[in-house]
Protein backbone atom coordinates (compact mmCIF):
# COMPACT_ATOMS: atom_id res chain seq x y z
CA UNK A 1 0.00 0.00 0.00
CA UNK A 2 1.20 3.49 -0.81
CA UNK A 3 1.82 5.65 2.24
CA UNK A 4 2.32 8.93 0.44
CA UNK A 5 -0.28 10.20 -1.99
CA UNK A 6 -1.23 13.31 -3.87
CA UNK A 7 -4.80 14.12 -4.78
CA UNK A 8 -6.82 16.85 -6.44
CA UNK A 9 -9.95 16.08 -4.38
CA UNK A 10 -10.69 17.07 -0.78
CA UNK A 11 -8.94 14.78 1.71
CA UNK A 12 -11.30 12.48 3.62
CA UNK A 13 -9.87 12.75 7.12
CA UNK A 14 -11.78 9.78 8.56
CA UNK A 15 -10.60 7.47 5.80
CA UNK A 16 -7.05 8.74 6.19
CA UNK A 17 -7.01 8.18 9.96
CA UNK A 18 -8.78 4.81 9.93
CA UNK A 19 -6.19 3.42 7.56
CA UNK A 20 -3.54 3.97 10.25
CA UNK A 21 -5.36 2.33 13.17
CA UNK A 22 -3.20 -0.46 14.60
CA UNK A 23 -3.81 -2.72 17.61
CA UNK A 24 -0.22 -2.35 18.81
CA UNK A 25 -0.37 1.45 18.89
CA UNK A 26 -1.37 3.59 21.88
CA UNK A 27 -0.62 6.97 20.37
CA UNK A 28 -1.70 8.66 17.15
CA UNK A 29 -0.58 12.13 16.08
CA UNK A 30 -2.08 13.92 13.08
CA UNK A 31 -1.02 17.22 11.54
CA UNK A 32 -3.19 19.15 9.10
CA UNK A 33 -1.91 22.09 7.11
CA UNK A 34 -4.80 24.43 6.24
CA UNK A 35 -5.20 27.16 3.68
CA UNK A 36 -5.35 30.42 5.66
CA UNK A 37 -6.79 33.76 4.62
CA UNK A 38 -3.58 35.81 4.78
CA UNK A 39 0.16 35.64 4.27
CA UNK A 40 2.75 38.26 5.17
CA UNK A 41 0.08 40.87 5.75
CA UNK A 42 -1.79 40.27 2.49
CA UNK A 43 -5.35 38.93 2.34
CA UNK A 44 -5.35 35.62 0.44
CA UNK A 45 -8.41 34.49 -1.54
CA UNK A 46 -7.26 31.03 -2.55
CA UNK A 47 -4.20 28.89 -3.20
CA UNK A 48 -3.05 26.85 -6.12
CA UNK A 49 -0.57 23.98 -5.79
CA UNK A 50 1.56 22.65 -8.61
CA UNK A 51 3.00 19.19 -7.94
CA UNK A 52 5.52 17.30 -10.02
CA UNK A 53 3.99 13.97 -9.20
CA UNK A 54 6.60 11.37 -10.30
CA UNK A 55 9.24 12.81 -8.01
CA UNK A 56 6.92 13.98 -5.24
CA UNK A 57 5.62 10.44 -4.79
CA UNK A 58 9.10 8.97 -4.69
CA UNK A 59 10.50 11.58 -2.29
CA UNK A 60 7.38 11.45 -0.10
CA UNK A 61 7.73 7.68 0.40
CA UNK A 62 11.41 8.20 1.18
CA UNK A 63 10.62 10.75 3.91
CA UNK A 64 8.02 8.45 5.52
CA UNK A 65 10.48 5.53 5.47
CA UNK A 66 13.12 7.74 7.12
CA UNK A 67 10.66 8.69 9.86
CA UNK A 68 9.74 5.05 10.58
CA UNK A 69 13.40 4.08 10.68
CA UNK A 70 14.57 7.06 12.71
CA UNK A 71 11.84 7.19 15.37
CA UNK A 72 10.73 3.55 15.31
CA UNK A 73 7.07 4.41 14.74
CA UNK A 74 4.69 1.72 13.52
CA UNK A 75 2.79 3.58 10.84
CA UNK A 76 3.28 6.83 8.97
CA UNK A 77 1.35 8.26 6.06
CA UNK A 78 0.77 11.60 4.37
CA UNK A 79 -1.32 13.10 1.61
CA UNK A 80 -0.87 16.41 -0.24
CA UNK A 81 -3.49 18.25 -2.28
CA UNK A 82 -2.83 19.66 -5.73
CA UNK A 83 -4.75 22.21 -7.80
CA UNK A 84 -6.90 25.11 -6.61
CA UNK A 85 -7.91 25.21 -2.94
CA UNK A 86 -10.18 27.44 -0.92
CA UNK A 87 -9.56 28.95 2.54
CA UNK A 88 -9.81 26.42 5.46
CA UNK A 89 -9.29 23.35 3.27
CA UNK A 90 -6.58 20.88 4.33
CA UNK A 91 -3.65 21.08 1.90
CA UNK A 92 -1.57 18.43 3.63
CA UNK A 93 -2.25 15.78 6.26
CA UNK A 94 0.35 13.70 8.13
CA UNK A 95 -0.54 10.83 10.45
CA UNK A 96 1.75 8.75 12.67
CA UNK A 97 0.82 5.83 14.94
CA UNK A 98 3.15 4.22 17.46
CA UNK A 99 3.03 2.31 20.76
CA UNK A 100 3.78 5.52 22.72
CA UNK A 101 3.09 9.20 22.04
CA UNK A 102 6.60 10.65 22.27
CA UNK A 103 7.98 9.14 19.07
CA UNK A 104 4.70 9.78 17.25
CA UNK A 105 4.97 13.53 17.97
CA UNK A 106 8.61 13.62 16.90
CA UNK A 107 8.09 11.62 13.71
CA UNK A 108 5.09 13.75 12.72
CA UNK A 109 7.14 16.92 13.14
CA UNK A 110 10.01 15.45 11.14
CA UNK A 111 7.72 14.43 8.29
CA UNK A 112 5.94 17.77 7.84
CA UNK A 113 9.22 19.70 8.07
CA UNK A 114 10.87 17.49 5.44
CA UNK A 115 7.83 17.48 3.14
CA UNK A 116 7.91 21.26 3.04
CA UNK A 117 11.52 21.54 1.90
CA UNK A 118 12.07 18.41 -0.21
CA UNK A 119 8.95 17.79 -2.30
CA UNK A 120 8.68 19.36 -5.74
CA UNK A 121 5.52 21.28 -4.82
CA UNK A 122 4.88 24.97 -5.47
CA UNK A 123 2.24 27.21 -4.00
CA UNK A 124 0.70 30.15 -5.79
CA UNK A 125 -1.25 32.62 -3.69
CA UNK A 126 -4.13 34.59 -5.19
CA UNK A 127 -4.62 37.85 -3.32
CA UNK A 128 -7.68 40.01 -2.71
CA UNK A 129 -6.26 42.80 -4.91
CA UNK A 130 -6.26 40.48 -7.93
CA UNK A 131 -2.59 39.62 -8.27
CA UNK A 132 -1.02 36.23 -7.70
CA UNK A 133 2.45 35.17 -6.65
CA UNK A 134 4.47 31.99 -6.25
CA UNK A 135 5.44 31.49 -2.63
CA UNK A 136 9.06 30.64 -3.19
CA UNK A 137 11.08 31.73 -0.23
CA UNK A 138 10.46 28.87 2.18
CA UNK A 139 14.03 27.62 2.07
CA UNK A 140 15.60 31.06 1.89
CA UNK A 141 13.91 31.99 5.13
CA UNK A 142 14.99 28.73 6.77
CA UNK A 143 18.58 29.45 5.83
CA UNK A 144 18.47 33.06 6.95
CA UNK A 145 18.95 34.48 3.45
CA UNK A 146 17.18 37.65 2.35
CA UNK A 147 14.18 37.11 0.08
CA UNK A 148 14.83 36.79 -3.64
CA UNK A 149 14.65 39.90 -5.76
CA UNK A 150 11.21 40.35 -7.21
CA UNK A 151 12.26 41.66 -10.62
CA UNK A 152 11.64 38.26 -12.21
CA UNK A 153 8.49 38.26 -14.35
CA UNK A 154 6.74 35.76 -12.12
CA UNK B 1 25.57 16.87 -26.23
CA UNK B 2 21.86 17.44 -26.29
CA UNK B 3 19.58 17.42 -23.23
CA UNK B 4 15.99 18.30 -22.49
CA UNK B 5 15.50 20.96 -19.84
CA UNK B 6 12.20 21.21 -17.97
CA UNK B 7 11.09 24.28 -16.05
CA UNK B 8 8.51 24.26 -13.28
CA UNK B 9 6.20 26.81 -11.63
CA UNK B 10 7.91 30.23 -11.38
CA UNK B 11 10.75 29.06 -13.67
CA UNK B 12 8.25 28.08 -16.37
CA UNK B 13 6.59 31.48 -16.13
CA UNK B 14 9.95 33.29 -16.12
CA UNK B 15 11.24 31.52 -19.24
CA UNK B 16 7.95 31.03 -21.06
CA UNK B 17 8.98 27.41 -21.66
CA UNK B 18 7.85 24.13 -20.17
CA UNK B 19 10.61 22.22 -21.94
CA UNK B 20 13.55 23.19 -24.08
CA UNK B 21 16.07 21.16 -26.08
CA UNK B 22 19.55 22.46 -25.32
CA UNK B 23 22.92 21.83 -26.97
CA UNK B 24 25.48 22.16 -24.22
CA UNK B 25 28.98 21.35 -23.13
CA UNK B 26 28.27 22.24 -19.49
CA UNK B 27 30.06 19.93 -17.03
CA UNK B 28 27.39 20.10 -14.32
CA UNK B 29 23.73 20.86 -13.71
CA UNK B 30 24.76 24.16 -12.10
CA UNK B 31 26.76 25.19 -15.17
CA UNK B 32 23.82 24.22 -17.38
CA UNK B 33 21.52 26.38 -15.24
CA UNK B 34 23.90 29.32 -15.70
CA UNK B 35 23.81 28.81 -19.48
CA UNK B 36 20.02 28.80 -19.41
CA UNK B 37 20.03 31.93 -17.26
CA UNK B 38 22.04 33.76 -19.92
CA UNK B 39 19.15 33.18 -22.33
CA UNK B 40 16.40 33.66 -19.71
CA UNK B 41 17.42 36.41 -17.26
CA UNK B 42 14.20 35.80 -15.30
CA UNK B 43 15.73 32.64 -13.84
CA UNK B 44 16.86 33.56 -10.34
CA UNK B 45 17.07 31.92 -6.93
CA UNK B 46 19.70 29.38 -7.93
CA UNK B 47 20.87 28.82 -4.35
CA UNK B 48 17.49 27.78 -2.96
CA UNK B 49 16.44 25.81 -6.04
CA UNK B 50 16.55 22.05 -6.59
CA UNK B 51 17.62 20.00 -9.56
CA UNK B 52 16.88 16.47 -10.79
CA UNK B 53 18.05 14.29 -13.65
CA UNK B 54 15.60 11.75 -15.10
CA UNK B 55 13.36 12.00 -12.00
CA UNK B 56 16.17 11.54 -9.45
CA UNK B 57 17.20 14.43 -7.21
CA UNK B 58 20.85 15.39 -7.78
CA UNK B 59 23.25 18.15 -6.73
CA UNK B 60 24.26 21.34 -8.56
CA UNK B 61 27.71 19.88 -9.24
CA UNK B 62 26.32 16.62 -10.67
CA UNK B 63 27.27 15.73 -14.24
CA UNK B 64 24.72 14.65 -16.83
CA UNK B 65 24.78 12.74 -20.11
CA UNK B 66 23.57 13.13 -23.66
CA UNK B 67 19.84 12.52 -23.87
CA UNK B 68 19.15 13.19 -20.17
CA UNK B 69 16.17 15.17 -18.97
CA UNK B 70 17.28 17.86 -16.52
CA UNK B 71 14.58 19.31 -14.26
CA UNK B 72 14.95 22.75 -12.69
CA UNK B 73 12.76 23.29 -9.61
CA UNK B 74 12.37 26.79 -8.17
CA UNK B 75 12.34 27.03 -4.35
CA UNK B 76 9.63 24.65 -3.20
CA UNK B 77 6.70 25.56 -0.95
CA UNK B 78 4.67 22.51 -0.06
CA UNK B 79 2.41 22.19 2.96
Amino acid sequence: MKNFEVTSSPIDLDVFRNRLVDRSCGGYVQFEGWVRDHNEGQPVLRLEYEIYEPLALKEGERILAEARERFGVTRAAAVHRGGVMEITEAAVVVGVASPHRQEAFEACRYIIDQLKVRLPIWKKEHYADGHAEWVNCQRCADHGHPPHPREAPL
Amino acid sequence: MQVTVRYFAAFREATGFETETVDTGAPSTGALFEECRQRHPGLVAWDASLVAINDEMVQWDSPFSDGDEVLFFPPVAGG
